[in-house]
């Protein structure tokens, strides 16, 4: 890069940036006193003093349940969980081959990857600002790799753009930002901007525009070796008699545009979306398993819930045994329940009108999720990609690269399609072979040569007809919220929700877990002043 | 949180939605209230919109209430549209695409009036139910102002 009096190289720009967020960060830590701003999460609940002989139930033996049952047994309830499922973890949930699924309407799977491999159905990555949900997972002894979030090798995908092919995300986003970069200082050659900043602010943006841009030293983004260090090369630099780089051209900006690159690369801006995230090793589903260790024994499987009943005694729950349809009452002096809100919907329960309506005004969103094992990492072997999404305009959405087991040899399983909306409906509304065929033939547009010959088995989960959710997640917008949150998070006498459903962090383990200690901590002070 | 990927999608959605032809984002944000959304793909899709009342309950209904319309039950129940008296009534499938009841989301942003109409005729003259009156684009309008 050039560097001299008047030009700031890029990496001086970065330094500069990367100082200004030093003292802010350093800022945020004086003001907060020692708490991390990123987060409403003040370390774990701490409750003591139980009434001797007071008692809970938890509905759901998802992460905000076992994290309740955990807690307040901590705190000295006696405490019972009831769960739907054979399995504790709710939508924390990794399926490994051996595995058998069956969705609503009777389609069963059975997941045929080879061992260690997995797909996650549901959470897939956690941001580094999660901290709840990270503090657990070293309390129980939940191991963390890295997941490979941003990769500027994957492709971005539009079939109005670039004739349909698939093009490098880095290189549309470098041209994005390169002609955005010359335009922007044309406007202000052309004293477009005259009125709006002081010629001294006109000069720095210049400057920052030239830097940022890889522009030329006419303010151009052109085809050389100034953009080539963002874009990439023809020929990349090498060593001895041909080691001179070639640059590559750039696009033709209408393409660039129809490529909307600029939502892939304003999804990566998104605070949930921002590097550093982690998985844990061995699928997301670990957390769950983690959880259920320490809470195993308080947990009643197969227990569908029917009926869930308060008066001033205290909660009376029935529930069917789905395995042998027994059915069985269980009390408690109270309640915590996280069962997800369109099944709660449905159950016979003498909550609060007001609480009954806003159960039933959260609808749920839809998703799609598709594993697909391939015989070998021709992504990696072939295309240089480790980890990260690559993103289309079809159905299927993206398919995201395995973050584990780097360069290893032997089958590994692609996220095949992470579908919501119209393509989630569609590829939801399909039996699993279907869904199957779909993501291979969207999926091939990235890797034409490879994605059918190396594929081995797959499978999907179709979050609509999960048989214990109805859906994915609670679907807030700013009316319901107006209208219904606080009453939804408000204990209601003996019973209180939890779960993502009742937290801002909607559709995120750290929302459940979150809403899990808010609610359980009011519980208890209720508890303790009944 | 997720806002602008919201209306990225929806901006997706809604252009599917005035029947603007193959959707094309660069619709205007929803007009309606900003939802939001948890962890999504990071990207805008380009579909085909279903058109007629068979297209839109294969690629949209179908993925709960099943290919023969007889719903499903687990933890709780998605209901049949097999055999449902209650579509005697045309309002009550459009009341229900528009406004969603429960789990079930209202579907304004992915159908538009023309559409709604045709699904609604396609499940009241399928699954075992005739009632042959075609419902028309004028039938669902009255109900797409009104909140659920």
């Amino acid at each position: 890069m050039r560097s001299g009096a008047g030009k700031s190289t890029r990496r001086e720009l970065l330094t500069a940036v990367g100082m200004m967020g030093g003292t802010f960060a350093l800022y945020q830590a004086m003001t907060t006193m020692g708490h991390a701003a990123e987060t409403q999460f003040t370390g774990p609940p701490n409750l003591n003093g139980a009434r001797p002989g007071a008692s809970v139930i938890v509905l759901g033996a998802g992460l905000a349940g076992m994290l309740a049952a955990f807690e307040l047994r901590k705190a000295g309830y006696r405490v019972q969980i009831l769960e739907y499922q054979a399995r504790a973890g709710g939508r924390n949930w990794s399926l490994y081959g051996g595995d058998t699924y069956t969705e609503l309407g009777g389609a069963t799977q059975k997941v045929g990857f080879v061992p260690g491999n997995y797909l996650n159905p549901g959470p897939w990555r956690i941001p580094h600002h999660h901290r709840t949900l990270l503090h657990y997972c070293k309390q129980f002894g939940v191991k963390l790799e890295p997941f490979i979030q941003f990769n500027h090798n994957a492709f971005v995908h539009h079939a109005d753009a670039f004739g349909g092919k698939p093009v490098h995300f880095r290189e549309a986003a470098a041209d994005f930002e390169g002609s955005v970069a010359e335009l922007l200082g044309k406007a202000i050659d052309q004293k477009a901007l005259d009125q709006e900043l002081k010629a001294e602010d006109r000069e720095m943006l210049l400057e920052a525009l030239r830097g940022w841009g890889m522009l030329d030293e006419n303010m151009k983004y052109a085809s050389n070796l100034r953009s080539a260090e963002h874009r990439g090369y023809d020929r990349p630099p090498g060593g001895g008699v041909n080691g001179a780089p070639i640059p590559s051209n750039i696009f033709d900006f209408h393409d660039v545009l129809a490529s909307q690159v600029w939502k892939n690369m304003a999804f990566f801006m998104n605070h949930e979306m921002q590097t550093t995230m982690f998985q844990p090793v061995g699928g997301m589903g670990m957390i769950g398993k983690a959880f259920a260790k320490q809470v195993e024994p308080l947990i009643v499987h197969n227990a569908k819930v029917t009926k869930i009943f308060q008066d001033r005694s205290g909660v009376k729950v029935t529930y069917t045994n789905t395995s042998t349809g027994l059915v069985s009452e269980a009390g408690a002096d109270f309640c915590v329940c996280t069962i997800p809100l369109g099944v709660l919907n449905q159950i016979d329960k003498n909550l609060s009108p007001k609480l009954q309506a806003a159960i039933q005004a959260v609808p749920y969103s839809n998703s799609v999720k598709i594993g697909l094992e391939m015989r070998r990492r021709f992504w990696e072997e072939d295309d240089s990609i480790y980890g990260g999404h690559s993103f289309t305009s079809q159905d299927i959405s993206l398919i995201s690269y395995p973050n584990n087991h780097l360069f290893e040899d032997g089958p590994a399983v692609l996220l095949g399609a992470f579908a919501s909306g119209l393509g989630g409906y569609r590829l939801a509304g399909m039996t699993p072979e279907e869904r199957i065929e779909t993501a291979l033939a969207q999926g091939s547009v990235f890797h034409p040569a490879s994605y059918r010959k190396e594929f081995m088995t797959g499978a999907s989960v179709a979050w609509n007809r999960v048989p214990w959710t109805l859906g994915c997640c609670a679907r807030w917008n700013e009316d319901t919220r107006q209208e219904h949150y606080q009453t939804l998070v408000a204990i209601d006498d003996r019973v209180v929700l939890a779960g993502e459903h009742a937290s801002y962090v909607g559709c995120w383990m750290e929302g459940a877990l979150l809403s899990s200690i808010d609610a359980i901590t009011r519980l208890h002070k209720r508890a303790l002043e009944a | 949180m997720m806002r602008s990927m919201l209306f990225i999608s929806l901006g997706v959605l809604l252009a599917l939605a005035v029947g603007a032809g193959p959707a094309s984002s660069r619709g205007a944000p929803p007009a309606g209230p900003a939802q939001e959304r948890g962890d999504s793909a990071g990207g805008s899709t380009l579909l085909k919109p279903p058109e007629t009342g068979e297209q839109v309950y294969r690629q949209v209904c179908q993925a709960c209430h099943m290919a023969d319309g007889k719903g499903g039950t687990g933890a709780a129940s998605i209901p049949a549209l097999a055999g449902n008296p209650r579509l005697a009534s045309a309002a009550y499938p459009i009341m229900l695409v528009v406004r969603g009841r429960g789990a079930m989301p209202g579907l304004t942003d992915i159908l538009g009036p023309a559409q709604i109409a045709s699904v609604a005729t396609f499940v009241r003259t399928h699954f075992g139910n005739s009632y042959t009156a075609p419902v028309t684009v004028d039938q669902v309008k009255p109900f797409l102002t009104a909140k659920r």
